[in-house]
């Protein structure tokens, strides 16, 4: 079963890399030419480059394998003198050389337009956090108001099933690894510059059929930008290695005519301010246990592991934790501010007050802990000011 | 070898015997069959990790290894291949032939030989140990880029301190190597009558005198950001995450040629020898070769296009990197030149240098497409790029290594290897070599990002396919081991020359070689350097 499919792969990769141009999507032997007009210029170099080099390849390993046919002493060649050819040096300096010329024009030309990332419509920030995206619409576009975000995670049934020896096949899941539980939503035909950043460590934005990735790195903000020509679900993952769970942070972008992302934005308006004034009133515990459970599954999971026995020494555990189980303010002190030198992230600007408050209590009232603790987002409001 | 050298045909009476002989030996044949034999050592230690890799990822999903674990996997695979086996095993190629080759007793400096040698196994026990430290080895990846690099636990000083020792140990056989080839050349022997391989490995050791110093500083400024308070990395505290990459890459792509070079050389050695035919322009191969060395500073940024340059720095080295193509296809042209209406004959080494000349060009094209800052903004950091430098180290660097050691062992050793197990390992590990780094390219433009453990499904056919072409290849390489123990304890008597078309001083000597190369200086014409 596993060697048919094995054999119908390389026949057909063999037939397609002759033809690479008509390559089926779904074969996927080839850059996909994408859905911008930067990754279609893009997928044009590179074919272009791709054809260059393999006429290149044709004559100089054609030239090579005729002469190791015919110039064999079992065939009686008798070898000549000749050690250089000052004419034949000379050409294929020059030859090279025009050829990369007449690349670089088109590239030039290309890489000119990739860095106009100015006059767009949108603008969203995207940070790069271990491990997990963070998008935030710093401006809409279309006179709307901006100035929220949300994180965006690999999703539940992927994640369940890429554990360590989790006994799922990871083929029964849909678009495993490569979907998450709230994509970017962006509308097509508009300018869309984003701007990459990290919080942590260096990540790489890369969705292949916008063209391009960029590094998000922290203390730096890059600047890119894409039109999407076609409304669809597009998937990328993190392209630069940060760390152990780098596989796990996909890219899912949805791209929407207008009036449906006007709708989308008019959603996350409303989920925003009920946000805000959940911060403001007191929460019970049933309440905070629920709502931090969710906290601790999206942004705390993967080190501390879902029965708080972490993965020491890297990662230590919260059950019976010095931390989680000693004084309350010091809890929240590291899970707002982290803990330098390691992957403790310093959770204090990237989550909410209630978020906040309901995972501390989540984390101070289970994996056996019972300290019986309550922190309200009032506290977190405290120590923020 | 040991006893065949030992029984060479001058003096040698004062030899110690035992270990002693090995860890006191100051002589160029004795050390450079430790460095080789280190080499082979750590090929099968970083072999045996790649195999853990490919195992891994035969299937989506994490069967075996957690992912941790994966990281320090391909962190360790590469710090061991580069600095535990291109690099040794070159130097070990430089310190057997370079005084042979040019006339000379031994290696100018033979005391630093011979320190220089016996750093390395300390580097490595660091380096390797870390894996046993609580938390495990280094997981940031081979090019250590802060802030991931920051992260790691007890494990991050052990591997700075290795790769100290190891920069050490590089700068000081460097400094050995060139001053042999400029104060201890035989009469006659000008610059422009050395071998290629001479040639190469000079020029090799200036890119490592000037670039490990640089590399040295950067680790250096890693452990004093994470031990001493200091920010040169941190934004946080006014510091540049870039930096570390300008820095690390500035010595990084000079490195890529340390690793390449000196197999140009054994490729350029051999060819013409079954060729039956001098080698094609022997001097535009010296001028390119400086050429390549040249342009390797000002190219490093292409390591790194997506960080978010200005235009003009994209520009600057975009056209940097492409000129590079320029001298790299002189020589190609020249090699197959050489081969042009000879009187080719296809044993062992020569089906390997053949191979190079093949697989090395691929690597070189897809090196040429990585090159283009706008294409590269698809394929950086993806398997397009681990086909890439695959290419270009396993089936060049590390194919060309082989060709030499069929190349030279009947020299070395006094014994004629076995051809056909010499044949049989070269045709299983060119087949599978291709059937493991080649479907990586269509892995690298589908989309499949390198350095993880796990994969989207539709990766999964490409990953099969590449993985069982790992294990074959990684298996294929026992032969190898085999080949070269049985020729080291017998076979059939070598002679002098041990090649119909072989040229050069060392094929003047016999086989295998005195203990001290050339005791009386020998006259060197033009008629010996270039036939």
């Amino acid at each position: 079963m596993l060697l048919t499919r094995i054999m119908k792969r390389v026949l057909a990769g063999a037939a397609l890399s002759l033809f690479m141009g008509e390559t089926r999507a779904d074969y996927a032997l080839n850059m996909p030419r994408g859905v911008t007009p930067l990754s279609q210029d893009i997928y044009d170099l590179h074919m272009l480059i791709f054809w260059i080099c393999c006429v290149i390849g044709v004559i100089v390993f054609g030239a090579m394998f005729w002469s190791i046919l015919q110039h064999r002493k079992s065939t009686g060649a008798v070898a000549a003198k000749f050690h250089h050819s000052t004419k034949a040096e000379i050409v294929w300096t020059i030859i090279p050389v025009l050829i990369l010329v007449a690349m670089a024009v088109p590239a030039t030309r290309t890489l000119v337009r990739i860095e106009q990332a100015g006059d767009a419509d949108i603008t969203i920030k995207v940070t790069g956090n271990q491990w997990k995206w963070r998008y935030d619409y710093v401006n809409p576009g279309f006179g709307l108001d901006g100035g929220f975000g949300f994180f965006s995670v690999l999703k539940d049934d992927s994640n369940q099933a890429r554990q360590v020896r989790s006994g799922i096949d990871p083929r029964t899941v849909e678009h495993y690894l490569l979907d998450v539980d709230k994509p970017l939503v962006v509308p097509v035909n508009t300018k869309i510059r984003f701007l990459t950043t990290a919080s942590d460590v260096v990540h790489a934005w890369w969705v292949p059929a916008l063209g391009w990735k960029r590094d998000s790195i922290p203390g730096y903000i890059n600047e890119s930008w894409a039109i999407i020509q076609e409304p669809g679900t597009y998937r990328g993952q993190c392209a630069e290695l940060c760390g152990k769970d780098h596989a796990y942070m996909p890219i899912v972008v949805k791209a929407v005519t207008q009036d449906e992302y006007f709708d989308f934005i008019g959603e996350q308006m409303v989920a925003a301010a009920s946000e805000s004034a959940g911060a403001d009133r007191e929460w019970n515990k049933d309440e905070l246990m629920e709502k931090g459970g969710q906290v601790y599954n999206t942004f705390c999971v993967a080190c501390h592991q879902a029965n708080g026995q972490g993965l020491p020494p890297a990662f230590p555990p919260l059950a019976g934790g010095a931390i989680s189980t000693g004084p309350v303010d010091g809890h929240i002190e590291r899970v707002m501010n982290g803990k330098a030198g390691t992957t403790m992230a310093a959770f204090g600007p990237q989550l909410g007050d209630v978020d906040l408050a309901a995972v501390i209590t989540y984390e101070r009232n289970s994996f056996g802990n019972s300290t019986g603790d309550i922190v309200q987002p009032a506290a977190i409001r405290a120590v923020r000011k | 070898m040991s006893q065949a050298v030992a029984h060479g045909h001058d003096d040698h009476s004062h030899l110690p015997a035992g270990w002693k002989r090995w860890l006191f030996t100051t002589n160029h044949k004795d050390i450079g069959t430790l460095y080789l034999s280190f080499a082979l050592i750590m090929f099968f230690i970083g072999g045996a990790m790649a195999m853990i890799i490919r195992l891994e990822l035969l299937e989506p999903g994490v069967q075996y290894v957690d992912p941790t674990f994966f990281n320090s996997m391909t962190t360790m695979h590469a710090l061991v291949m580069i600095f535990g086996v291109v690099m040794p095993g070159t130097v070990g190629f430089a310190n057997w032939l370079i005084p042979m080759m040019i006339g000379s007793p031994d290696m100018a400096l033979p005391r630093m030989n011979n320190w220089s040698f016996w750093i390395l196994p300390f580097a490595f026990t660091l380096l390797l140990g870390s894996l046993f430290l609580p938390g495990g080895g280094p997981a940031g990846g081979w090019t250590m880029y802060p802030p991931l690099m920051l992260q790691t636990g007890f494990a991050l000083p052990f591997v700075i301190f290795a790769v100290h020792f190891l920069g050490a140990s590089s700068i000081m056989g460097s400094i050995n190597i060139i001053a042999t080839i400029f104060n201890m050349r035989a009469p006659g022997m000008t610059f422009m009558r050395l071998p290629l391989f001479v040639w190469t490995w000079l020029i090799t050791s200036f890119l490592l005198i000037a670039t490990i110093p640089v590399l040295a500083g950067a680790v250096t400024m890693l452990l004093t950001d994470k031990y001493f308070g200091t920010s040169f990395f941190n934004a946080a505290g006014g510091g540049d995450p870039v930096l570390f990459q300008h820095v690390f890459w500035f010595f990084g792509h000079p490195e890529v040629y340390i690793l390449i070079l000196p197999s140009f050389g054994i490729v350029s050695q051999i060819l013409p020898t079954f060729s039956r035919k001098p080698l094609f322009g022997y001097e535009s191969m010296v001028y390119a070769t400086a050429s390549i060395a040249f342009l390797s500073f000002f190219v490093w940024a292409h390591h790194m296009f997506t960080v978010g340059m200005p235009l003009a720095g994209e520009l600057f080295f975009m056209y940097a990197t492409m000129s590079i193509a320029v001298p790299t296809g002189v020589k190609v042209f020249n090699w197959v030149a050489t081969m042009w209406r000879g009187s080719m004959t296809f044993e062992t080494p020569m089906l390997w240098a053949i191979s190079f000349v093949v697989l090395f060009t691929i690597g070189g094209f897809s090196g040429l497409m990585l090159g283009i800052t706008p294409a590269d903004f698809q394929y950086h950091d993806t398997y397009f790029v681990v086909a890439h430098f695959h290419y270009v180290l396993v089936t060049g660097a590390v194919f060309g290594m082989i060709g030499g050691v069929y190349y030279w062992l009947p020299k070395w050793t006094g014994h004629m290897y076995d051809e056909t197990l010499g044949k049989i390992h070269f045709w299983v590990s060119v087949i599978s070599v291709n059937l493991l780094f080649f479907p990586q390219h269509f892995l690298g433009l589908a989309g499949m990002p390198r350095r993880i453990p796990d994969y989207a499904v539709q990766f999964t056919e490409w990953n099969q396919i590449s993985s069982i072409g790992g294990f074959v290849f990684g298996a294929s390489q026992l032969i190898f081991l085999y080949l070269i123990i049985r020729c080291i304890r017998g076979g059939a008597k070598a002679t002098d020359q041990v090649w119909e078309g072989a040229h050069g001083l060392e094929w003047t000597l016999p086989s295998p070689p005195p203990y001290h190369s050339f005791t009386t200086p020998p006259q060197v014409t033009d008629a010996v350097a270039h036939s």
